[in-house]
């Protein structure tokens, strides 16, 4: 059986029973799920509220009057309200429901393509990013005329701030860079950045699918324009990701998608649209999805974020040092502060091979390019291993991870 | 689950030395194959003589599947015919995926490769550098026969 105790002692001691995912055996063992920068696992309370919505409370939003409409609209638009709260944002027509943070940042991006940038604009993205903060931005380059400009790491996987400073000018349209890398777990100085771009009057997007699992977010405090991010890494459903964005800029922006809910009059040659949030949401959403992630919202503000941050901090720390001392490991991405991820390669074996040997031992992890293909240019490997923690995981499932790597050692060394 | 279905020591042995490894000069025919979810790549180039298969090579970086199924299928083609060739890329691609009975006889050495097709995360690893061939062969014929 996997361990039942709490996680540490930062975390209530009954945590783990909360994901019944858990108790899954994985090759005959113990599943070692460290593969959460990819998704997390759900707890009950998340696993109910999606069947109980199914069982109770189905129905359309924003359209019916009668009983279970009303029902309905209400769970959908109260999540949107704990989301703002969770986020710190200072309206809830700041919140726009999205399919996760892929699709708010191809809104935005769609958004600065027609309406915002010119040709000889930039934008400027760092290396760390996932391509989902790539690759809306070519589009938005392709159809504008506008350019990309990458802004450079360290070797230590930090986000080079001088060389930040020097890309900044007035062509400069907007900032788009990641809260935490997907990859390495690096946090980069979003603050910081904000600071240094808004004093020349540019607007910073910030990809924070791997931040708000991991970290109190406060969009006011960060003072950033957008932000965005997915409920599946966050204890939530798939489906349902959200965007921030200022009111002034969400104003300026076109609609994303045309379609129902979005408008406030048609007739068959011109509409015009809904006030925010439902401008940017043309259609059915996922309710049940975004409804359950209301309980993702609530377990994660009642375990405490801090408390969760703090619980992960001890185990990368532990898995890097065990890690690293394994002759031929490296650790790629070693800038602190990190959240939840610990990348590496190994001399002797291929990250493919490293997480097919984990595997058999009930670990699961993520072998590739995590999406970012120009970050594992940057450190000259096709790939690493990643091992990505989260609230329910233990020092015991380290020491899984470290004896599993010690067998690929064994088999290849 | 048994790991040694997987990495049988042939296997490691072909990572760890691989053969016929590098660019091939005069080659006749030359494709690149990329596996886009790993970020793997591997080159194979050819050279044929007439219907004859004299010489396969390959270079690239990939895990130890995809290494050693290179490097064994350098050897398994040379001397080949074309028509022997492609029969052999379709008697490993069956095997590798499941999808029919294959001639064992036929395949010799390259049935250690019979494990893969449990592991299906690593179906692509095992089959990348044989689509490469079979794109460098058809890139040789197309070259010598523009028609």
């Amino acid at each position: 059986m996997p361990p039942a105790l709490a996680p540490s002692a930062l975390l209530p001691a009954t945590l783990r029973e909360d994901f019944p995912i858990l108790a899954t055996m994985a090759r005959g063992k113990p599943l070692v799920y460290l593969d959460n920068a990819a998704t997390s696992q759900k707890p009950r309370q998340v696993i109910d509220a999606l069947s109980r919505y199914y069982e109770a409370e189905n129905a359309n939003i924003h359209r019916g009057v009668h009983y279970l409409s009303e029902r309905a609209t209400l769970l959908y638009d109260e999540t949107r309200e704990a989301a703002r709260r969770f986020i710190n944002a200072a309206s809830s027509r700041e919140v726009i429901f999205t399919r996760g943070t892929t699709e708010a940042i191809n809104l935005v991006a769609q958004g600065f393509g027609s309406a915002v940038l010119r040709p000889g604009d930039r934008i400027l993205v760092s290396t760390l990013e996932h391509h989902s903060n790539i690759v809306p931005w070519q589009l938005a380059c392709a159809r504008s005329g506008a350019e990309m400009v990458e802004i450079p790491i360290h070797d230590d996987g930090s986000l080079d701030m001088e060389a930040f400073d020097r890309l900044l000018d007035a062509r400069v349209k907007l900032v788009a860079v990641t809260w935490v890398s997907n990859a390495l777990g690096t946090i980069t100085p979003v603050a910081e950045l904000v600071r240094r771009a808004h004093a020349l009057q540019v607007p910073v997007l910030l990809d924070g699918a791997q931040a708000a699992p991991h970290i109190a977010v406060d969009v006011q405090a960060v003072g950033c324009d957008f932000f965005a991010c997915s409920g599946h890494k966050m204890l939530g459903p798939t489906g349902v990701g959200l965007l921030y964005g200022t009111e002034q800029w969400l104003d300026r922006l076109p609609p994303y998608q045309g379609g129902g809910d979005m408008i406030e009059t048609v007739t068959i040659a011109k509409s015009t649209w809904a006030p925010l949030p439902s401008k940017f949401e043309a259609g059915t959403p996922d309710i049940a999805a975004v409804v359950a992630f209301r309980a993702a919202l609530d377990y994660l503000t009642r375990t405490g974020v801090a408390a969760i941050a703090a619980h992960e901090h001890e185990l990368v720390a532990l898995a890097t040092e065990r890690l690293a001392a394994i002759p031929g490991v490296r650790i790629i991405g070693t800038a602190s502060p990190k959240a939840g991820v610990v990348s590496f390669t190994m001399d002797c074996a291929h990250p493919h091979d490293i997480g097919t040997i984990l595997d058999s031992e009930g670990v699961a992890i993520r072998t590739g390019h995590h999406c970012a293909q120009p970050l594992m240019q940057r450190f000259a490997v096709p790939s690493t291993a990643r091992a990505s923690f989260y609230l329910y995981n233990t020092p015991d499932e380290v020491d899984a991870l470290v004896r599993g790597v010690e067998k690929v050692r064994q088999l290849f060394a | 689950m048994d790991l040694g279905a997987l990495y049988q020591e042939i296997i490691l042995e072909h990572n760890r030395s691989p053969r016929n490894h590098g660019e091939l000069a005069h080659a006749t025919g030359h494709a690149h194959g990329k596996n886009p979810l790993c970020g793997d790549e591997v080159s194979v180039w050819v050279h044929t003589t007439g219907d004859q298969v004299d010489r396969v090579t390959f270079t690239g970086q990939g895990c130890a599947i995809s290494r050693a199924s290179a490097s064994m299928m350098t050897q398994a083609l040379t001397g080949k015919s074309r028509e022997e060739a492609l029969a052999l890329f379709r008697q490993f691609h069956d095997m590798v995926t499941g999808a029919a009975p294959v001639d064992e006889a036929a395949l010799g050495k390259l049935k250690v490769f019979g494990g893969v097709a449990r592991f299906p995360a690593r179906v692509k690893c095992a089959s990348l550098a044989w689509h490469a061939f079979k794109d460098a062969l058809h890139e040789d014929a197309t070259h010598r026969d523009p028609a």
